[in-house]
């Protein structure tokens, strides 16, 4: 109801008592206005109230769907625009041919719930009695201690979890997880490295590689973009067996702490084998040596091809007199002084077992016969600056760059002065260290025609390019003094007929901890091309503290134990490359009577 | 006119109604199915990897060395040699198809060389 602003009975009262009437009028007008006033206010207020309860809702809403979402397990989309796509959740790697060399598979994990248990104490019996490793006391105090949750085991095979579902406790659950699985075992064990669980849940688990190819290429294995495309190695399977059947079997009848070998492509620098030996087996990675004292190299988890930093003794002969031929300081058939022994300041240089093949050698010579004084003078002509750039080109000052993460850690030793008696050891493999996947690429690198390539284990498609460190000439004039060493040299066992292998002898004495060298203990060292002619494979065999007991005195130069392994294995894996030998074949009776 | 107007979108309410209400429960019955082929696609997936796995790990080097080891009996099977590398020229001729003799055949005419002496 509307008041009106001068009610006329207050108008008329104000008019006898000689009041303002239009004061009347004023109140009553502030009154509405109050009024009118408050009521907006009102309004305001509920709008306000309205808005804000709108926005608390819809914050509300957004803020409780993402606590759902981020709280709830994933799962996945119900319904799908594309072909359902289910993947695994880590790729495969396989060797060059396809052939699995790990895969993926479903298991599951054993858990407990303590607080659904019915009778933790005989669960816990029981399952004391499944697996060994655990204890019964321990378990059984878990389950009972209040507490909620409880992991048993990360991984169970099919029949121990049948075991378990007969146990029939309540409280005993499976999270299904996927497993890592290397089928071939112990095969490219140091390759591969391994794999464990990352971060786990009960429905799932991450699988994270923790040594080998594995760690180095974890991003790539666990990329969801690459949708599952097995990672494929430029390893053979059945090379890779091949070779560690040898290796193993050499090592044995040597009697060496451990052995090595690498097989490589020289064109593209694709690893067809690497071994190292002992070995072990992914499945069931060892731990770490525990002992601080221990040297690295007794853990089978060592890989020697690639951490294996060994002085490599003679091998790196062939690169002095590869250089002395590019620098056309020397030509093969050119005469060196090689009168055993040097006297250099205060070293004295001589030969194996204090021979002297001098006074004069041929270059050629001097690599056949092994002359650590006719390469320390060759060393001398090119100068310390020059060997080193020489070295540095061949890879020699700087980890590989192999798709493994234990590479980048493996750095050579390389001396940090380089006086002149420096430049005459490393000539000839003394005072500086690489592992034999580095004398591998730089043997690559004479075997290929003089161009430095890139170590990989992955296949490569197509051609590979890289720097050229030599002419073709010097690299063709190198492998004919490595055939050389072969035919009439130092690695005469090293001989596989139709084969034409080509290589260098390198026996190194083993330095002690505590400085010097052992009297008695080497590492051995055989690098080889074949086949000479038309060069397509590097071999590099190392073994660690071999010896020949087959004759009276033990004998421990390379000629006589990393050669002969080395030339079974060409005998070996040769053919399974394809590799035709160079020889008449024998003529078969039988198949040319039936020509006629 | 309006009366009418508003009994047909009544009607056609009623329709759309029903058509939703049909169109729900296709989808619902899709989305089951779909679920279920993924589960059976996610089931032969995990049976194909694992027998991946096991074909991988029953032909592992290893194994089969020994196999060729224990059947060398019957397989004779040794690694392989730089020597069993032939030749093309090794490889033989098929033979020439020889006519079928078994039966015989009238000969025609006189023998004129022996006739001559020749």
């Amino acid at each position: 109801m509307r008041t009106p602003l001068r009610p006329l009975a207050r108008v008329l009262q104000a008019r006898q008592e000689g009041l303002n009437p239009d004061s009347i009028e004023k109140e009553n007008l502030k009154l509405r206005h109050d009024a009118l006033r408050e009521k907006s206010r009102g309004r305001a207020q509920f709008r306000m109230l309205i808005l804000c309860a709108s926005f608390v809702m819809a914050f509300g809403t957004i803020g409780a769907r993402m606590g759902l979402m981020a709280a709830t397990e994933p799962t996945e989309p119900r319904a799908r625009a594309t072909g359902a796509e289910i993947i695994a959740q880590r790729a495969d790697i396989t060797d060059r041919n396809g052939r699995v060399l790990a895969t993926n598979m479903a298991t599951h994990a054993l858990y407990a719930h303590p607080k659904d248990m019915v009778d933790p104490k005989g669960t816990a019996q029981k399952l004391a009695e499944l697996f060994p490793e655990l204890d019964a006391k321990a378990l059984e105090r878990r389950f009972t201690d209040g507490r909620r949750f409880v992991w048993i085991r990360k991984v169970l095979s099919p029949e121990q979890m049948q075991k378990v579902h007969e146990i029939g406790d309540p409280g005993l659950l499976f999270g299904p997880r996927e497993m890592r699985l290397y089928p071939n075992g112990t095969l490219a064990a140091h390759i591969l490295g391994g794999s464990s669980f990352g971060a786990e849940g009960v429905h799932s688990a991450e699988v994270i590689g923790v040594a080998g190819i594995e760690k180095a290429m974890d991003a790539r294995l666990r990329d969801p973009a690459q949708g599952g495309k097995p990672l494929t190695l430029s390893i053979d399977l059945t090379l890779q067996s091949a070779t560690e059947e040898v290796l193993a079997s050499g090592m044995t009848m040597l009697n060496a702490k451990g052995a090595t070998a690498i097989l490589m492509d020289a064109r593209t620098g694709e690893i067809l084998t690497m071994a190292s030996l002992p070995t072990f087996d992914p499945n069931d990675r060892p731990n770490p040596l525990a002992d601080p004292n221990a040297e690295p190299g007794d853990s089978p988890l060592f890989n020697r091809a690639v951490q294996g930093v060994y002085e490599l003794g003679s091998t790196f002969k062939i690169f002095a007199t590869a250089q002395a031929l590019e620098l056309g300081l020397l030509q093969p058939d050119s005469m060196v002084d090689a009168n055993a022994p040097m006297q250099w300041g205060r070293h004295r240089i001589s030969e194996f077992e204090g021979k002297n093949y001098g006074p004069l050698l041929s270059v050629t010579d001097v690599i056949a016969k092994s002359s650590n004084v006719g390469t320390a003078h060759i060393a001398l002509m090119i100068g310390a600056l020059r060997q080193q750039a020489f070295l540095k080109s061949l890879g020699f000052f700087e980890p590989t760059s192999v798709e493994l993460i234990e590479a980048p850690g493996a750095r050579p030793l390389i001396p940090r002065r380089w006086p002149e008696i420096v430049t005459i050891t490393a000539s000839y493999g003394h005072g500086l260290s690489a592992s034999p996947l580095h004398l591998a690429v730089a043997y690559a690198a004479i075997a290929n025609g003089g161009v430095a390539i890139k170590p990989t284990l992955l296949k490569r498609e197509g051609p590979t390019t890289g720097v050229r460190v030599m002419s073709e000439t010097t690299a063709y004039e190198s492998v004919r003094m490595l055939r050389r060493v072969v035919t009439e040299g130092t690695a005469s066992l090293g001989e596989v007929p139709g084969y034409e292998v080509a290589g260098k002898t390198g026996t190194a004495d083993k330095p002690k901890r505590t400085g010097g060298y052992y009297e008695d203990k080497v590492v051995n060292t055989f690098a080889a091309v074949f086949p000479a002619s038309n060069p397509q494979y590097v071999l590099v065999v190392t073994l660690d503290e071999p010896q020949d007991d087959t004759l009276s005195q033990p004998r421990r130069t390379a000629g006589w134990t990393a050669v002969p392994v080395a030339a079974e294995i060409i005998r070996r894996v040769a053919p399974l490359m394809g590799l035709r030998p160079k020889l008449e074949p024998v003529v078969v009776d039988a198949v040319t009577a039936a020509s006629n | 006119m309006r009366s009418v107007l508003y009994v047909l979108s009544f009607l056609a309410l009623i329709a759309l109604g029903f058509w939703a209400y049909r169109e729900n429960y296709a989808t619902q019955a899709a989305l089951k199915e779909v679920e279920a082929l993924q589960s059976q696609i996610v089931g032969l997936h995990e049976a194909l990897t694992v027998q991946k796995a096991e074909w991988a790990y029953l032909n592992r080097p290893d194994r089969l060395r020994d196999l060729a080891t224990a059947n060398f009996d019957r397989l004779g099977l040794l690694p392989m040699e730089p020597s069993q590398f032939g030749t093309a020229a090794q490889v033989a001729y098929p033979r020439p198809k020889l006519p079928d003799i078994s039966f015989t055949q009238d000969v025609r005419g006189t023998i004129t060389g022996e006739a001559e002496g020749l």
